[in-house]
C-alpha cells in the first residue's frame, strides 16, 4: 500500500464490499493500517466510516473480502474465539457507550472481571491506575449520568484500555466536544499510544485534529479510498477531491448541492 | 411522470414487489429469532456471577410485577365471585361458586390474564431497556470487550421471565381464589365448607393444576422471547424503541391467546 512505508500492517482490509440494504458503502476497498502507529481515517459524513469499524472488529461481516487483524481473518473464526480475540482490541464508542446501571468503577473493571480472574484488590488497583491516566482517578464512584460528555469520553477510554489492548479504535473522538476536552483527548490518544505501544486507529472528520495527531492518515470518499499517506504528503496531494476534503471547501468534487432537477423549471413549473 | 397506463403496472409490480420483500423479512426475522433463542437459552452463564445475574432480572421481572398481579388477581377473583354467585342461585347450586370460580382462574384466567399482564409490565420494560442499552451503543461495546451480550444481557432476563411467570400464574389463582371467597363467602353469605369443598373435590390436580402450570410454562417463555427479541433485534433509534415495544405488547397478547386456543384444545378438548 502506498505511503505506509517499510512499516509492517497490523490491519489489513483487503478488496472488501459492503451493501446496507440496496446501498453499496464499499466496493472493493482495500487499505492498510500500520502497527504502532495513529493512523487516521477520514471521508465526509456517511460514507461509512464507522461501518469500516464495525467490520475492522468482525461486528459485521462484509459481503466479499475480507479483513486480516495481525494475520488472522476474524470472520473464519468461531463466536467464542472471536470473543477472546476481542479481548486484544479496545473501542471507544462516539457515545462513550458507558453501562448506565454500573458506577465508573464498575466500567472499568467489567473486561477485567470478564477476561481475568485477578483479585479483587489487584482489579482495585488496575482501575485506579486506568482512571488516574486519563485523569479522572477523583470520579471513580460517580455514575455515568453524573459526568460530562467529556469525562464519559475518557472513562470510556480508561475502559477500552483496561485490558492493555493491542488496537485501540476510536469512532469520531472529537465530535461535540468543546475545545479544553477536545485538546485533552487529542494529547491522550498520542500519549497512550505511545506509552502502551498501540496501534490506534482513529475514525474523524475533524481534520486539523486528526492531522495534527496522527501518523499515517486514510481519506475515503465514494466507497474507495482517495488518498493515504502521512499528513505532510496528504497537504502536498494534487487531487481536486483531497484538496477539498482537506481544506474543508464547501464545494468542488463533492457538490455543495444535493443532486435535484432544474431549479428554474422547479419554482416556475 | 408516467402515463396511466405505465403508472398501474407500476404499481401491480410495485405490489408484488413489496409482499415478497415483507415475506423474506418476515421468514428471515423467523429464523433469527429461533437461532436466537437457542442461543440465549444455552448461553446462561452456571457461574457464581451468572446466577446473581439470573436473581437480579428475576427481582426485576418477577418480584416487581407482583402488585398488578396481586391487584388485578383478587379484583378477577371477586367478580367471578359475584358473576357465578348471580349465576348459580337461578339454579338453587350457588355452593357450586367455589368450584367455579377455581376451575376458571387455575385452567384459563389464571395462565393467561397473568401473561398479558406480564407482557404489559414486564415484556415491554425488557424490550425498551435493551433497545436502549443497543441504541447507545452499549452492547456493541459489551461485544467489542468480548463479552457476548447473549450470554450476559438476554440469557439472564430470557430465564427470569421464563422463571417468573408460572409463579406469578399460581400467585394470581390463589389471590384470585380468595376473592371469590371474600365475595361469594364474606359478602353474599355462601356456607363457607361448601364453597371449599366442593372446590376441593372437583378441582384435579394433574388435569387441571398441571395443565394451568404447563400453560404458563409456555406462555413465560413465548412472552420472554417475543420481549428479548424484540429488543435485541429493533432499529436502534427513539422511534424503533417506541415500535418495537408495541410489537412486544400485540405479539405477545395474540401469541398468547392463540396458543391458549391450542393448548385448551389438546388438553381439554378430547383431541
Amino acid at each position: 500500500m502506498k505511503g505506509i512505508g517499510s512499516v509492517e500492517p497490523y490491519i489489513e482490509v483487503q478488496k472488501i464490499s459492503f451493501l446496507r440494504g440496496h446501498r453499496s458503502i464499499f466496493n472493493d476497498l482495500d487499505l492498510s493500517i500500520p502497527k504502532g502507529k495513529v493512523t487516521a481515517i477520514m471521508g465526509p459524513s456517511g460514507i461509512g466510516k464507522t461501518t469500516l469499524l464495525k467490520l475492522i472488529g468482525g461486528q459485521i461481516k462484509p459481503s466479499s473480502g475480507r479483513v486480516l487483524i495481525d494475520g488472522v481473518d476474524l470472520n473464519t473464526l468461531k463466536r467464542r474465539e472471536l470473543f477472546e480475540a476481542r479481548a486484544k482490541m479496545g473501542m471507544l464508542f462516539q457515545s462513550g457507550a458507558l453501562f448506565s446501571d454500573l458506577s465508573v468503577f464498575e466500567n472499568i473493571a467489567f473486561p477485567l472481571r470478564a477476561h481475568t480472574k485477578l483479585p479483587e484488590d489487584m482489579i482495585r488497583d488496575v482501575v485506579l491506575m486506568k482512571l488516574h491516566a486519563v485523569g479522572l482517578r477523583g470520579a471513580w464512584d460517580m455514575m455515568p449520568s453524573e459526568l460530562s460528555g467529556g469525562m464519559t469520553r475518557r472513562v470510556a477510554l480508561a475502559r477500552a484500555i483496561a485490558l492493555d489492548p493491542e488496537l485501540i479504535m476510536y469512532d469520531e473522538p472529537f465530535a461535540g466536544q468543546d475545545p479544553i476536552a477536545m485538546g485533552v483527548l487529542v494529547q491522550l490518544i498520542r500519549l497512550l499510544n505511545d506509552a502502551l505501544g498501540l496501534t490506534s486507529v482513529l475514525v474523524s472528520h475533524d481534520i486539523a485534529e486528526a492531522l495534527s495527531i496522527c501518523d499515517h492518515a486514510i481519506i475515503i470518499a465514494d466507497g474507495r479510498v482517495i488518498g493515504a499517506g502521512s499528513p505532510a504528503e496528504l497537504k502536498r496531494n494534487d487531487s481536486p477531491l483531497v484538496k477539498q476534503f482537506v481544506n474543508g471547501l464547501p464545494d468542488g468534487p463533492v457538490p455543495f448541492h444535493y443532486p435535484a432537477g432544474d431549479y428554474r423549471m422547479d419554482l416556475l413549473g | 411522470m408516467f402515463s396511466i397506463n405505465q403508472g398501474w403496472r407500476y404499481s401491480v409490480l410495485d405490489f408484488i414487489r413489496k409482499t415478497g420483500r415483507t415475506g423474506l423479512d418476515y421468514s428471515s426475522s423467523v429464523g433469527r429469532s429461533g437461532l436466537f433463542l437457542l442461543r440465549a437459552i444455552s448461553g446462561l452463564p452456571l457461574s457464581l456471577d451468572g446466577l446473581s445475574l439470573l436473581a437480579t432480572q428475576i427481582y426485576k421481572v418477577g418480584v416487581l410485577s407482583l402488585i398488578i398481579i396481586v391487584v388485578s388477581g383478587l379484583f378477577i377473583g371477586m367478580v367471578l365471585g359475584l358473576q357465578g354467585y348471580n349465576i348459580l342461585i337461578d339454579y338453587g347450586s350457588e355452593q357450586a361458586v367455589g368450584q367455579m370460580v377455581a376451575l376458571t382462574l387455575v385452567r384459563e384466567l389464571g395462565p393467561v390474564v397473568t401473561a398479558l399482564l406480564f407482557a404489559g409490565r414486564a415484556g415491554s420494560a425488557l424490550t425498551a431497556e435493551i433497545g436502549l442499552m443497543k441504541a447507545t451503543e452499549q452492547l456493541s461495546s459489551m461485544e467489542m470487550m468480548g463479552v457476548d451480550p447473549l450470554r450476559r444481557v438476554i440469557a439472564p432476563r430470557l430465564w427470569a421471565g421464563f422463571i417468573s411467570m408460572p409463579i406469578l400464574a399460581i400467585i394470581f389463582s390463589s389471590v384470585g381464589i380468595f376473592g371469590g371467597m371474600l365475595v361469594s363467602v364474606d359478602w353474599l353469605g355462601v356456607f363457607e365448607g361448601a364453597f371449599w369443598s366442593n372446590m376441593q373435590s372437583s378441582v384435579d390436580f394433574s388435569e387441571d393444576i398441571l395443565n394451568g402450570l404447563i400453560k404458563a410454562v409456555v406462555f413465560g417463555l413465548v412472552c420472554s422471547w417475543i420481549a428479548v427479541f424484540q429488543g435485541y433485534d429493533l432499529v436502534p433509534t427513539s422511534e424503533g424503541i417506541g415500535i418495537a415495544t408495541t410489537k412486544t405488547v400485540v405479539y405477545s397478547s395474540l401469541s398468547v391467546l392463540s396458543l391458549d386456543f391450542l393448548l385448551t384444545a389438546v388438553m381439554f378438548g378430547g383431541i
